[in-house]
Order: C-alpha cells, then sequence, then structure tokens
C-alpha cells in the first residue's frame, strides 16, 4: 500500500498547471471563475487547444488519440482543469459518446466521428430522457421505423442539454414496440441536428438558465449508416454508457476550487459585524463540508486505483457508487454556503445577458447574484444522471443482495 | 498510488482475522469482560507470538519496523471482533511515546518487555477540567535534585487499572493552557504515592482514575517533545482509533444486512423494503467514506510536517466519528429491539463507536480547532 503520489505524478501536476496557466485565455478563466459556464466560442476554442496537445480524450485508446496513462494520471489533468478552473472537455463528446463508438462503432463510424468528438469539431447532445421516461429510462417512446435505408424518427426528447449548441444528436429510440421485455427493442442512433422535422424548444429552468431543451422529432429521416453497434440492443450502448460516468461525477476537483474562491471572497465580504468568514457557525459549516470533500477526494482515488488494475483483476467496487450520491450533495451543500455567505446582495438577480429576462445592472459582485442563481441550478445534481434514489436502488441490489 | 495489500500485509490480517476466529466469539468476549481485569492476558499472549506488540519499534530497539498501515490492518481485525486489551494504549500510544520521545537506553530496556507482552502502558491526560485539550494540564512536576516530584490527578485513563507503565503529562512551567511548559514522563504504575481506582467505560472496557501524591520519578524518567509529542502520539492513537471504528462498522454493517434478508415483517423479509434499502445503502456510503479517512490517517501519521498532519487528524477524527455514528444508530434501528440488548452483538458496537468518536476529541472539538486552523483545503 503506497498513499502518496509519486514524484512523477507530483511532476506531472506541475506541468499540466503550468501549460493551462499559459493557454487559458484570460476571459475564459474569469469567466469560469465567476461561476458561470463557458460560453460555446469558449468551450470550443479551449477543447481545440486540449486536442492539440493530446489532452482531450486521454482516457481512450492511443490509436483514437488518448494517452497511455495510468488512471491516476487522467484524475490529476481533470482535477487542474476543474481547479483552474478551466472548461472540461465535453462530456457528451468525450466520455459518453466516445467511449460507446470505439466499443460499439463500425469502422466508418470510428473514422468520421472520433476526431471530431475529440476536436470538438462537432457538438453532440444526448437524446435519452423522454417526459415520460426519466429514472425509468427504459420505458422510452421516441420511434423509429425502418423505411429502405433509412429510419423515420417520430417522438419527443427532453432535458437535452445544451442542445442549442449542438451539431449532433444520439438518441435512443425504440425499433420495436413489441419486444417482450422494456429493454429490448430500444437502438442507438446518431442524428444531424439539421436534419428537417427536429424542433428544439428551450426549457428555461428555475436559475433562469437557457442549458437544457426539449427536441422533436417529426418524421425525422436517418440513415441506417448512422445506427450504433446492433438495432434493438441499443440498451447494451446505454448501460456502457452510463457505467463509465462513475468517477467523473464526484467532480472534486471543481469543489475544492469552490470551497478555495469561498474562503477567499468570504474574507472580504461583511457580514455585519466582521467577514463572514470570522463568523464561527458559517465557517464551522465551511469545515464541515470540507472534511467530507476531502473523503471523497480519498474514495475517488482508491476507485481509480482500482480501474488501474487489469480488467480481469477487477471486482465491483462499492466505493464507486459513493461518488455520486456524495459527489453531488457536497456540491448542493457548497452552493449553499455561496448562498449564506453572499447574505442580502444574494437576493439580487444575476445580470447575466444570456438568461431569461435577468439582464439587470450590475447591482453587486458576480459571486453574489450567481450564488441563488447556482444553488437552485444545482438542485439537479442529484436527479439526473441517475438521481440519488436510484443510485441506492442500485447499491442495495448489486452490493449488499437486499 | 496503491491502496492493495502486500503479500505481508495480507498474512498479517489473515493471522490476526484467525486468531480472533478461534479466541474472540462473542460468547468469548463476555467472559472476559467479566474477568477482573476486563480482557485476556492469554489472549495478550497470543498477540505476543504473533508478533503484534513490537510491531511499530524499529528492528534495532526489538520491533518490527512496521508503520501505519499495519497498524490500520490490525486495529480494523480488532474493531471487528471488538477486542478488549490494551493494544492502543500499550502498542499505540505506550510505544508512540517510546519511539518518538524515548532515549535508547528507555527504548532498550522497555521495548522488549513490551513486545514479549510483559509490560503494560497507559497514557495518563485528561483532567478534570481540560475535556479534549491536549494543552490543558493542571498536573505539576517540580525539580527535586536530579528528578521529579509529581503532584495531580489524572482521569479517564484507559486501561490505566492493568497498566504498569504509566505516561503522564504535567506541567513544568506557565499557566494551566499554555503550550509551553508541559512535560512528559514515564511513571511506574507501583510508585509510591500513585493511587489509582478502575472503573468501566460505557462500551464494558477498563479505565483508571490516577492520583499522584508527591510522586517521586528520576531524571531518566522524562520523555523529550513536551506538547509537540503528545500531540503526534495523540495523532497516531486517532489513526489507529480510525481503523478500528472501520472494523466496528463494517461488522455492524455485516449483521445488519444479515438481518434485513432474514427477519420477515408483513410477510417478507424486511430488506424488501425500499426505505430499508435505502438506509442500508447509506450505510455504505458512510463505511466507504470512512474507510477513505482511515487511510488517509495512514498516510497522515507519518507527515513530517506537523500542521498538516494535524489538520488532516482532526479531519479524520470529524469524518469518521459522523459517519460512525450513523452507521451505529442503524444498526440498531434496522435491527429493532434485538439489538437493544446486552446479549446481542449490534448494540456493543453503536457502544464501542461512541467510545471512539468521544476519545482524543469528540466531533465538535475537531471541528472548531480545524475551522480556526483555515480547514482542509487551504486557500491561496
Amino acid at each position: 500500500m503506497e498513499l502518496r503520489f509519486t514524484d512523477e505524478e507530483r511532476a506531472f501536476r506541475e506541468e499540466v498547471r503550468s501549460w493551462i496557466d499559459a493557454n487559458l485565455p484570460a476571459e475564459t478563466r474569469e469567466r469560469m471563475a465567476s461561476g458561470r459556464t463557458p460560453t460555446k466560442a469558449m468551450q470550443v476554442d479551449w477543447q481545440k487547444r486540449l486536442y492539440a496537445q493530446g489532452w482531450a480524450v486521454p482516457h481512450w485508446p492511443v490509436e483514437w488519440g488518448g494517452q497511455p496513462w495510468s488512471a491516476i494520471k487522467r484524475f490529476i489533468l481533470s482535477e487542474e482543469i476543474q481547479s483552474t478552473p478551466a472548461p472540461s472537455p465535453l462530456g457528451f463528446n468525450c466520455n459518453m459518446l466516445g467511449p460507446v463508438l470505439i466499443a460499439f462503432g463500425t469502422d466508418e463510424q470510428k473514422k468520421h466521428f472520433l476526431p471530431k468528438l475529440a476536436s470538438l469539431d462537432l457538438w453532440f447532445c444526448q437524446g435519452f430522457s423522454e417526459p415520460g421516461a426519466g429514472s425509468d429510462l427504459a420505458s422510452l417512446k421516441c420511434a423509429a421505423k425502418r423505411e429502405g435505408d433509412h429510419y423515420i424518427v417520430n417522438g419527443q426528447k427532453t432535458w437535452t442539454t445544451l442542445a442549442q449548441h449542438a451539431d449532433w444528436i444520439f438518441l435512443l429510440v425504440r425499433t420495436d414496440a413489441g419486444a417482450a421485455k422494456q429493454q429490448e427493442g430500444i437502438s442507438f442512433l446518431l442524428v444531424d441536428m439539421k436534419t428537417p422535422g427536429i424542433t428544439v424548444r428551450p426549457i428555461i429552468t428555475i436559475d433562469g438558465a437557457h442549458e437544457v431543451n426539449e427536441v422533436f422529432f417529426d418524421d425525422v429521416k436517418v440513415p441506417m449508416a448512422n445506427l450504433v453497434g446492433t438495432e434493438n440492443r441499443g440498451w447494451d450502448c446505454a448501460k456502457f454508457l452510463l457505467s463509465n460516468e462513475r468517477t467523473g461525477q464526484a467532480r472534486v476537483g471543481a469543489s475544492k476550487e469552490r470551497i478555495r474562491r469561498l474562503k477567499l471572497i468570504a474574507k472580504e465580504t461583511p457580514g455585519g459585524a466582521r467577514p463572514v468568514m470570522e463568523d464561527p457557525r458559517f465557517r464551522s459549516r465551511l469545515t464541515d463540508v470540507e472534511v467530507q470533500l476531502k473523503a471523497l477526494e480519498m474514495t475517488t482515488l482508491r476507485v481509480l486505483a482500482d480501474e488501474n488494475r487489469a480488467l480481469s483483476q477487477r471486482k465491483p467496487n462499492p466505493a464507486s457508487s459513493v461518488l455520486k450520491i456524495r459527489g453531488t450533495e457536497l456540491q448542493q451543500a457548497i452552493s449553499e454556503l455561496y448562498v449564506m455567505a453572499a447574505g442580502p446582495y444574494g437576493l439580487a438577480a444575476p445580470h447575466d445577458p444570456e438568461a431569461d429576462g435577468r439582464n439587470e445592472p450590475d447591482v453587486a459582485a458576480d459571486w453574489q447574484t450567481l450564488a441563488q442563481a447556482t444553488y437552485f441550478n444545482w438542485r439537479k445534481q442529484s436527479i439526473y444522471g441517475g438521481s440519488t434514489e436510484i443510485q441506492k436502488n442500485i447499491m442495495a441490489k448489486a452490493f449488499l443482495g437486499l | 498510488m496503491d491502496f492493495d495489500l502486500s503479500e505481508d500485509q495480507r498474512l498479517l490480517q489473515d493471522s490476526l482475522a484467525k486468531l480472533l476466529k478461534d479466541k474472540y466469539g462473542f460468547e468469548q468476549r463476555k467472559a472476559y469482560l467479566k474477568s477482573e481485569t476486563g480482557w485476556s492476558r492469554e489472549v495478550w499472549a497470543a498477540f505476543a507470538d504473533l508478533g503484534l506488540l513490537g510491531m511499530p519499534f524499529a528492528e534495532d530497539d526489538g520491533g518490527l519496523g512496521y508503520g501505519a498501515v499495519e497498524t490500520m490492518i490490525v486495529m480494523e481485525q480488532m474493531g471487528r471482533a471488538l477486542t478488549l486489551e490494551p493494544f492502543v494504549s500499550t502498542v499505540v500510544l505506550g510505544g508512540g511515546f517510546l519511539r518518538h520521545g524515548a532515549t535508547p537506553e528507555q527504548r532498550s530496556a522497555l521495548v522488549p518487555m513490551i513486545a514479549e507482552g510483559k509490560l503494560l502502558m497507559a497514557f495518563a491526560h485528561t483532567e478534570q477540567q481540560s475535556r479534549f485539550d491536549l494543552h490543558d494540564v493542571a498536573t505539576t512536576a517540580k525539580k527535586d535534585g536530579d528528578g521529579w516530584v509529581i503532584e495531580g490527578r489524572k482521569g479517564v485513563v484507559v486501561h490505566g487499572d492493568t497498566a504498569d507503565q504509566l505516561v503522564v503529562t504535567a506541567r513544568i512551567s506557565g499557566g494551566r493552557r499554555d503550550r509551553d511548559g508541559i512535560g512528559v514522563f514515564l511513571v511506574p504504575a507501583d510508585a509510591t504515592g500513585v493511587t489509582r481506582r478502575g472503573f468501566r467505560t460505557s462500551d464494558g472496557q477498563r479505565a483508571a482514575d490516577i492520583t499522584f501524591d508527591a510522586v517521586k520519578v528520576d531524571a531518566a524518567a522524562e520523555l523529550q517533545g513536551g506538547l509537540a509529542l503528545v500531540e503526534r502520539v495523540a495523532d497516531e492513537a486517532i489513526a489507529a482509533l480510525g481503523a478500528e471504528a472501520i472494523g466496528c462498522m463494517e461488522a455492524a454493517k455485516d449483521l445488519t444486512i444479515d438481518y434485513l434478508k432474514t427477519r420477515k415483517q408483513f410477510g417478507r423479509p424486511i430488506g424488501s423494503f425500499q426505505s430499508l434499502q435505502h438506509r442500508a445503502a447509506e450505510m455504505m456510503v458512510c463505511l466507504e467514506q470512512a474507510r477513505s479517512m482511515a487511510m488517509l490517517a495512514a498516510m497522515m501519521a507519518s507527515e513530517r510536517n506537523d500542521d498538516e498532519r494535524r489538520r488532516n487528524m482532526r479531519a479524520v477524527k470529524i469524518e469518521i466519528g459522523r459517519n460512525a455514528r450513523f452507521v451505529g444508530q442503524q444498526t440498531i434501528q434496522m435491527h429493532g429491539g434485538i439489538a437493544m440488548t446486552m446479549e446481542y452483538a449490534g448494540g456493543h458496537y453503536l457502544k464501542r463507536l461512541t467510545v471512539i468518536e468521544n476519545m482524543f476529541g469528540d466531533m465538535d472539538h475537531h471541528l472548531a480547532a480545524l475551522s480556526e486552523e483555515g480547514g482542509v483545503f487551504v486557500a491561496a
């Protein structure tokens, strides 16, 4: 048992840090530091820089642009990106669709799509959820019927994150309505968002932001060549994709950055007679969250060290189930601490010109006006990507045998 | 970074697990509890045979030269079995003071005796007013020729009633709560002027109140390092107790899951009810988070930067305490009445976890101190 980073790992962290310092545009860094999401242009520009450096998709096979790194080394890179803070490579492309294509795609699909996914020449979004199929994803209804060498897609997707930016969408569709089990008769399709018959309608969330959308499909023609894997076996792709999400969901690097930043601003922020940071109740709540985050950091490293093992030696690791549940709880808890720190000025709505109806003049510091918006927004964390309740169901069955 | 046990470490774990399986069934444990010492001399001798008692000492001093990871492995097994022997008092605390504060002469005199199971130690620190503050010391040590005279009273000295040597903190100079001026002394338990009154702790283990009435010790009795020594050894004890808590939590969780699968209500196993499944899953989340902290503690036990070590150990104490409390409480809740009884192991895990939670500082104590010290993730 060796519980410290090696000299090589520490040197790599320094290398990443100075590369990010030299390459991240100041404007992007400032926007990220204020707690906003990057603009599309910022996201694309930054991912292209990472791609040129060979760091956009280090977890992919080397032949598709990956790096022969240990899981720990990949963790160091992503932690440094999160804690700068800089935009992380687009998850839909790099963590979701890319690995699915590598595992299930045809040679043509791999050659055509993988480089574009890694470089963000194509921006993908995810079409899984439907109004009637959330946690019970397999009950989805959006249908694709074969007609010659095409599928004709009809139906609706919802909660489609950043569909407004997307060039393409990967879809789960029902190709056999008569299948014996819900999980059967589902297929995985890639669809160009410019195809006639697709309508994207924004959903404005309670924080006033436009992040998610409804996407409607009305007789949308999709070439057969865009089927990933086997027809009616799309659930295999979906399961594979969802199981790949684990360690990223803890977002320990991002939460550490948020905490460090909060400490700095809370030292300067009036909390009545003295700065907020000097209020023992605030400080003790903050420390309590930090302690849990430290434990989560260790848990993440344990899971990563496990992933360094050869596949044949790996056992299901109960620690991996902790990441989504605690990771999201802690992100939510940190957002509450920002609200506490912001105090009365936290009541002012953000003046983000891109947000719906929130184009107010500057009345307080960005972090203050964003505190409640972020708190509202992050309630989603324990819902999407498998709600906390779904995670616990899985744990009770898979690890506890209940 | 590597979280796997080495071959030797696995061997250590397996041989101790086997020993405890043979010697530490729940009924056997009851008998040890009822005995005069409150623990088993026979098991202690078996620990010595296995090499456990000389574990952390340097090979030159007659030990095995093992580190904090090995202590973690051993303590986790002891937690599972709810052992009663003075391993933490003698090997972790006593051993820690000898390793970090004693002269080679002191070590060569005492370490082989500890390793053979012939010398028991206890750490006499807590006082009535001190709560968990390591620097709050009213007991005094006054120069007397070449030696010292110790005067004062110590409380809740774990295993103090059976110890042969006491490690005693006493104020040499300064005010009661000063960080400077604290001396650490080795005092034989049979020295003139030492009076001990043994009692049981809430988990059935043994402790003592000890008064020192003009107790004379010679110059060689003083260990070097003052409060920094005390803090370092306390941190090693926090790491060891944290690992013990993991063993308790793991065993309590296993007990609970078995129960959920077998106990029927409303015509089906209670483990089929989602509300209990979710709580069982939460127990597992707590256990894994606590386990991560026990590993952090093993990693930090040898950290050379005192502040860094202290801050992390406080985090360990807080997080293991929080999660242990949840696991202990849910063990009782999900078992129902049976775990409220002395005849069932479930409640005993809660009791041990509660004692551990309150040793070397409770959650609030460390939370207040840690937030004062700038937290875990220091801002630029």
